[in-house]
């Protein structure tokens, strides 16, 4: 059994409006940061996973996020998967 | 008499309103139901009332919709059940698959609590019955999260199958953008499944169903519900 840190990114997909990250973007605009051209604000999770494989915690998590940690109706998800050493 | 049972998760707040205007303004028979239940056959409808189920962590509704008792409230509603979630009861629903679509922060950003006024687009549900298509309601709404959205095909599919049943509207009925408090997709305020048997809505009309609240508008809709349930006879002998 090896130990793996996940990072799942979840984020609004783009047809999705984000009021959030709108009203970020024009308080960086506020603070003189014009270059900035757009903000989407998302979730960061991380787990802790005790699996065998890369591969096998890769099809797990994908399974997690379907099931609970996203919303596929209007998110979409990326899943960074690192062995940690003994 | 019929027996209404409501739904409690931790963090539910409505479902004391919910319990009062059943059973001391409309006279019928609530009991509180644990969301860790299962057993759910012995009542003639299930109301997911509003609050902040599990402290509306990841997503509204998202943690509540896993919950025990909403595997027997799908199989429930997939046999005919009567099932109505308001507010976060609603947000519960479409998290659980039993409605399309979802409910996402409101375009102001803000937390909305106030009076809006809904035209009926469909009074073909077990819900609505008891009223003629464009009445408008008077109902007060309270949400951060309202903000109606889905797919554009799951809207296509919505709008033609009139499953879309409230509409935000301005008190003469139409349907505009200024009367739209939360940015919903075409001004939706409630939809119900196709066959008219679950019905989600935002507004609260346990809050507005006798004149010392304020307005009793939302009473129509416990009407309609209660005389299509005595019409379908699943009504139990009483003990």
């Amino acid at each position: 059994m090896k130990e793996f840190r996940v990072k799942i990114e979840v984020k609004l997909k783009p047809v999705v409006l984000d009021p959030q990250g709108k009203t970020v973007l024009q308080a960086l605009k506020n603070l003189g940061y014009d270059e900035v051209g757009d903000a989407r604000i998302g979730k960061l999770i991380e787990l802790t996973v005790n699996d065998g494989s890369t591969e096998k915690v890769k099809e797990r998590v994908d399974e997690m996020c379907k099931k609970l940690l996203s919303n596929p109706v209007i998110e979409n998800f990326e899943v960074n998967i690192e062995e940690q050493n003994a | 008499m019929l027996k209404f049972g409501i739904v409690v998760f931790p963090g539910s707040n409505c479902d004391h309103d919910c319990y009062h205007t059943i059973k001391h303004v409309l006279g019928h028979d609530a009991r509180f139901v644990w969301h860790e239940e299962t057993d759910i056959s012995d009542y003639d409808c299930i109301i997911i009332p509003g609050g902040f189920s599990y402290g509306d962590y990841l997503r509204t509704g998202s943690i509540a919709s896993l919950s025990p008792i909403m595997k027997s409230v799908s199989e429930y509603a997939s046999a005919g059940g009567a099932v109505i979630g308001i507010c976060n009861g609603f947000q519960v629903l479409v998290e659980a698959g039993l409605l399309p679509g979802s409910l996402i922060k409101n375009a102001s950003l803000k937390f909305i609590c106030k009076w809006v006024y809904l035209k009926l687009e469909n009074n073909d549900t077990l819900f609505t019955s008891n009223m003629n298509k464009g009445d408008v309601l008077r109902i007060p709404v309270a949400h951060g999260e309202g903000n109606y959205f889905c797919t554009a095909e799951d809207l296509k599919e919505l709008e033609s199958n009139g499953q879309v049943v409230f509409r935000y509207s301005s008190p003469a009925g139409e349907v505009t953008e200024e009367a739209n408090p939360n940015g919903s997709l075409n001004n939706i305020a409630g939809i119900s499944n196709k066959e008219g048997n679950v019905l989600g809505m935002m507004p609260h009309p346990e809050r507005c169903s006798e004149g010392i609240m304020g307005g009793e508008d939302g009473r129509a809709i416990f009407e309609s519900l209660i005389s299509n349930l005595h019409q379908k006879g699943r009504v139990k002998k009483e003990a």
